[in-house]
């Protein structure tokens, strides 16, 4: 059904290749009862608030029903009962009413302030859970999913469903509650004509049904397209940069434009569902109500009831027809609140590639430099093909290790599994003869440590990234690592010094001045096992030197895994791992691999002819 | 902010007008529809009172009364069932049109804005814009229209009221404006806690999106928990302020449901009595009470609306702050269509800051047509700047930039574009094919894009990649390599055959066998004017002249072996070699 209901609309022909895939997303059938167990189970928050949201549907039901019960009291027994007019009753009636209007009102101001508490404290939960499940995730799983999807399933998706707290569930609260007690007041002036009514509105429910069924499903694209929007937004607003050199803005907007059009489209499409849903059930509540007063005035007497009561049986089928009707107003909100849950279950089912190991088994990891063996190991990305083939590599305590090869050669995946950024598919890692994947995730963090090839700095001070690298740097730490690495000299350059600010991504710092900010930060950290991963690669030739002095002096006393493809940090390596398709095919000292004149000499032989010959001119 | 003193009520009546003007249609008929739902909602209480009084209560009813009370009960709902599909559909066009409209103005003015606007913004922010805060500032449209036909019903109301007995009609006269009162007070009250939610919103959105994107880095640092901490912390501060809205609400809504239920109860003591001295029917008494009651949704409906406007206000005055920013005119005076050829470039006395710093200050260089320029310089001495700048990123402080005689400003960005290409340090690859991450909707010949990939030595890894040049990458491309990336983006700028090319350390991933690959290429194939951000000798040799930067200025213009005189960039440059020793 949902299937039938996702196919909107044809896909105009110029479109680029990453967008003219299908969404395969779209054609999920989202199952609403089923989103609401798995979603209640997971929620503490809610399971406690359901008695609050009882109460809050009890208070504003008794509320309603103040209006046609008075009618039918004042009318019987004040009005045109057998005494006529009793100014005494009626007063005493409505100040009976009055009171308990105020005791409602009160009430249920209580309620709904609790129900914010517990919906606001549901959304947290929520929210921060899914959050904390992204940072779970394997990176193979981050490299495939869009920064601005992960981003609209924590915003937009929580969104919605907060709207949904704020209109929908006290809907949803009151007017079931409304609807029985209506149905059993009516019950007490005529279980006949009562039954009538039911049976009537009983058609509705297969039309609901049916209704809900392609909002559900017209409101899980909306959320899909929403988060398509993001995506985009959040590629156009961090490509800000290429878009205006390479005057690729005409193409971003039409792609924006496109992403946006499709959203209205997508949401038109599921309010088609919300526009159809009240006419009808106002139709099936008139037809009952039609048919009450037939059927009423025709066989008052054998039915038993009275002017007065059939008064107020018709006041009553005209309440029906209000909570009925306002549930009918909130389905639209139910199903994109729905919809936007089962997003973020399904972000939360995404499944962990990288699991820890149980508290109760994991191992911890001696302090002081940690061996590096790997036995055997092979990956392969989901998406791309083998990177690595049955790896061996013995690298012993102390050593300082450079990882060498081509582009694409498979040497940043192997020191990515080293920090246990992925497992192998295949064979073991071991650090500090333990395996990688029974070790304690807090030993891992203290004593295994990456610089990754991007950079990327928080929007804080240089200070604040730099006391990231250990969970209780002080600033004095911070400095410490700076001058350690011989980098005083260029922080004092800057504006603020160590309080400079380095903007969002730390775009306000070049490339080579984040790197020496992450480097720092590794500093901070004093691992064991240093890994860097390329992490000079942007630093111009004098600092990356000064801070190689200042490397080739901290490294005493610590495992360092370097990937580089400047070779002079191989030629002080103690062990040199050749990379070339996925294997190690040569590994040994510098002086040994020139010698055997295989792949290490030839990259050698250029990076020298690259770097050297001009300098050795002059 | 002279707009927040003005008063909430006119600033949300701006905003409905904004939309009202842009779709005047889709709203006109939903009012249609709406005013045909009041008119059907009358009708039917009418109707009640009539069948109270006729058909129920009366001793000799017509035998066919019943009968004719039902089909016209059917016949109005069915006019009111027209009426509520017209109102909804069309309001939700005008809402979601009107959303559509703002979003996509701020997307565009995200495009259109110089590049010192994104520098100082959160990227989580302007997501928020987009999203959250465009939702919330139309969510007043919703009941905009059923809002002002629930007017038409309250004077409907006291119309029929007043004809029924001016008693009746004194006590609508009191609870209606007694109901405006508390919708003013409210909107006023919570003003201020939903700009701030919307405020919180937007943190949420800058926490969770600078975190996702860092999460290479959240990872290594082992600072997930941090990360969760910060994210909750963020959070709780929304919850926090959705919390006080919410206090402010349940005083509000129990008021605005409790008053007419009030008002109908005053209603029937007042109308029992007038029933008692006979100046009123019990029929008269059903329609009154059941007006009354009628109203009490409908009341409810336009008190969620009074309550949407500030939020909605506070939070189009977000989107409004950024399409509010003027958008640099196209300036193109003069059409700039120079010779043939490499260009020639001009920078004289530039400065440029970021902030109230100076990142370049007082620069003059002179490139000349076909000419090689290396840029050396030591970490952070605004080499990039200088290149961005005359790639027309950066404003300027001060200074002058031609191109072939031409100032910078004058040129036409479509030709600056297609003539001049940087070439960035950081790779930036959009979630798309290799092919279109080249061409980038240039148009290029199929040919023409090969042979750049293949002169920025991409070629052999493109074509192992599973579906060859067609590969999408993923976002930002990190699927592949950071030197297969600088690769991809290097034959971006070589495909567009540009006469001035700009590379900022555009192979610093690379490593030395294909740079070696690439520079001879280069070598071979260009007919260009460069200019090279150096560090490695190799890319220095390339150069007919180095321009060697330190602070923001040039300190030394000349050849390599010339400037080797120089102490610091002697050292600079041949540190390799002293590291090799």
């Amino acid at each position: 059904m949902a299937r039938r209901a996702s196919r909107s609309g044809s896909e105009p022909r110029s479109v680029s290749a990453a967008e003219a895939r299908p969404d395969p997303a779209d054609d999920e059938e989202v199952r609403a009862l089923r989103v609401l167990r798995r979603g209640i189970a997971m929620s503490t928050e809610l399971r406690r608030g359901l008695p609050v949201i009882a109460a809050v549907g009890l208070f504003a039901a008794v509320g309603r029903l103040i209006v046609p019960v008075m009618v039918q009291l004042v009318l019987d027994h004040g009005v045109i009962g057998p005494q006529g007019y009793r100014p005494g009753v009626v007063l005493a009636l409505s100040m009976a009413a009055l009171a308990l209007v105020l005791v409602v009102a009160a009430a249920s101001r209580f309620a709904l302030i609790r129900l914010v508490h517990m919906a606001e404290s549901a959304m947290l939960g929520l929210r921060v859970r899914a959050f904390e499940h992204v940072h779970r995730l394997s990176l193979s799983t981050h490299s495939e999913s869009r920064r601005g999807v992960l981003v609209a399933r924590v915003t937009s998706d929580i969104e919605a469903m907060a709207l949904f707290m704020q209109w929908g569930a006290m809907s949803w609260t009151i007017n079931p509650i409304l609807i029985v007690a209506t149905l059993a007041v009516m019950f007490f002036y005529s279980w006949q004509l009562t039954l009538m009514v039911l049976a009537l509105h009983l058609l509705l429910v297969p039309y609901l049904r049916w209704i809900q069924r392609r909002q559900i499903a017209a409101h899980a694209i909306v959320r899909n397209r929403v988060a398509d929007t993001m995506g985009h937004t959040s590629e156009t607003v961090s490509a800000a940069a290429t878009i205006r050199a390479y005057g690729y803005g005409g193409a971003v907007r039409t792609r924006l434009d496109r992403a946006v059009d499709r959203q209205y489209k997508a949401q038109m499409s599921a309010f088609k569902w919300w526009a159809l849903l009240l006419p009808v059930v106002d139709l099936v509540s008139s037809v009952a109500l039609a048919a009450t007063i037939v059927v009423g005035v025709t066989w008052s007497d054998e039915l038993g009831i009275g002017a007065g009561g059939l008064v107020a049986f018709v006041f009553l089928v005209r309440l029906l027809i209000r909570p009925i009707s306002e549930i009918g107003e909130v389905f639209d909100n139910t199903q994109s609140a729905l919809a936007a849950w089962w997003k973020v279950l399904g972000l939360l089912d995404t499944p962990v590639d990288v699991v820890e190991p149980d508290p109760s088994v994991a191992q911890d990891l001696p302090a002081g430099p940690l061996g590096v063996q790997a036995r055997g190991v092979a990956f392969s990305y989901r998406t791309g093909g083998r990177v690595l083939h049955g790896v061996d590599v013995v690298v012993p305590a102390d050593a300082d290790v450079a990882v060498v090869g081509e582009t694409g050669s498979g040497k940043t995946t192997f020191v990515r599994l080293l920090a246990r950024l992925a497992d192998p598919g295949a064979g073991e890692v071991l650090i500090g003869g333990v395996d990688l994947r029974a070790v304690a995730p807090e030993a891992r963090r203290r004593c295994i440590r990456m610089v990754p090839q991007d950079g990327f700095l928080f929007a804080t001070t240089i200070e604040d990234n730099i006391r990231y690298g250990r969970s209780d740097a002080t600033a004095a730490d911070a400095a410490a690592a700076i001058d350690e690495l011989g980098l005083r000299r260029w922080v004092d350059g800057l504006a603020a010094g160590m309080h400079t600010q380095v903007g969002q991504r730390g775009g306000r710092l070049s490339v080579g001045e984040r790197q020496l900010v992450a480097l720092a930060r590794a500093q901070v950290a004093d691992p064991g096992l240093l890994i860097l991963d390329e992490a000079t690669s942007a630093v111009d030739p004098e600092t990356e030197e000064a801070l190689a002095a200042a490397m080739a002096h901290l490294t005493v006393g610590r495992t360092t895994v370097s990937v580089a493809h400047r070779l002079s940090t191989a030629e002080r390596a103690d062990l040199v791992l050749v990379f070339h398709d996925g294997r190690v095919v040569e590994q040994g000292r510098h002086v040994e691999l020139v010698e055997a004149g295989g792949v290490y000499a030839r990259l050698h032989e250029s990076w020298v002819g690259n770097t050297r010959r001009g300098a050795l001119r002059g | 902010m002279s707009a927040s003193r003005e008063g909430i009520a006119r600033r949300g009546y701006r905003l409905i007008m904004r939309s009202v003007r842009a779709h005047p249609w889709p709203h006109l008929v939903a009012l249609i529809g709406a005013l045909g739902y009041v008119a059907a909602t009358v009708g039917t209480a009418w109707l009640l009172g009539w069948v109270t009084d006729h058909v129920i209560i009366a001793e000799e009813a017509e035998r066919s009364a019943p009968a004719v009370a039902a089909v016209l009960v059917v016949g109005i709902s069915v006019v009111s069932g027209i009426s509520v599909l017209l109102r909804r559909w069309f309001l939700a066009m005008a809402e979601l049109r009107t959303q559509r409209d703002w979003r996509r103005a701020l997307l565009h003015r995200y495009l259109d804005l110089p590049l010192d606007f994104h520098r100082g913004r959160y990227p989580g922010e302007l997501l928020a814009h987009v999203d959250s805060d465009t939702n919330t500032a139309t969510m007043v449209l919703k009941p905009l229209a059923y809002a002002l036909s629930v007017l038409v019903l309250v004077i409907v109301t006291m119309v029929a009221l007043f004809v029924t007995h001016p008693l009746l009609a004194l006590i609508g006269a009191v609870v209606f404006p007694a109901l405006a009162v508390i919708s003013r007070i409210y909107t006023r009250m919570v003003e201020t806690p939903s700009a701030e939610v919307q405020r919180r919103v937007g943190e949420v959105s800058e926490v969770a999106h600078e975190s996702f994107d860092g999460a290479v880095v959240v990872k290594t640092l082992g600072r997930e928990s941090v990360e969760v901490e910060r994210m909750r912390a963020a959070s709780q501060r929304l919850r926090d302020e959705r919390i006080r809205v919410g206090r402010m609400r349940a005083a509000f809504e129990p008021a605005i449901d409790a008053l007419p239920t009030v008002g109908a109860i005053a209603l029937l003591l007042v109308g029992a009595w007038l029933v008692g001295n006979g100046s009123a029917t019990p029929g008269d008494l059903v329609v009154a009470a059941t007006l009354f009651s009628l109203l009490a949704i409908p009341l409810l409906i336009v008190g969620f609306f009074l309550e949407e406007v500030p939020r909605s206000v506070v939070s189009l005055e977000r989107v409004d702050r950024v399409l509010d920013r003027p958008v640099p005119a196209p300036t193109a005076a003069d059409r700039w269509h120079p010779a043939e050829g490499p260009l020639d470039l001009a920078i004289d006395d530039l400065a440029v800051g970021y902030g109230s710093k100076l990142v370049l200050d007082g620069v003059s260089l002179q490139v000349r047509a076909g000419e090689t320029v290396a840029l050396v310089g030591a970490t952070g001495s605004g080499k990039s700047t200088l290149l961005e700048t005359v790639a027309g990123l950066n404003s300027r402080s001060r200074g002058s930039i031609r191109l072939s005689g031409t100032d910078l400003d004058r040129i036409d960005p479509d030709v600056l574009h297609e003539a001049v290409a940087l070439v960035f340090q950081e790779a930036f690859l959009f979630a798309d094919s290799v092919v279109e991450n080249v061409d980038l909707q240039r148009g290029s010949a199929a040919g023409e894009v090969a042979r750049s990939l293949a002169s920025a030595a991409a070629g052999s890894f493109v074509n192992a990649l599973p579906d060859g040049d067609a590969t999408v990458v993923g976002e930002r491309g990190v699927t592949l390599s950071g030197g297969q990336r600088q690769r991809v983006a290097l034959a971006r700028a070589l495909v567009r055959s540009p006469r001035l090319l700009m590379l900022d350390d555009a192979t610093s991933s690379v490593d030395s066998v294909v740079e070696s690959e690439i520079l001879a290429n280069l070598r071979r194939n260009l007919d260009t004017t460069v200019l090279v951000v150096a560090h490695r000798i190799s890319t220095i040799e390339l150069a007919d002249r180095v321009a060697f930067l330190s602070g923001g200025r040039i300190v030394a213009v000349g050849s390599h072996d010339e400037l080797l005189a120089l102490d610091d960039y002697r050292s600079l440059v041949s540190a390799y070699e002293q590291a090799a020793v």
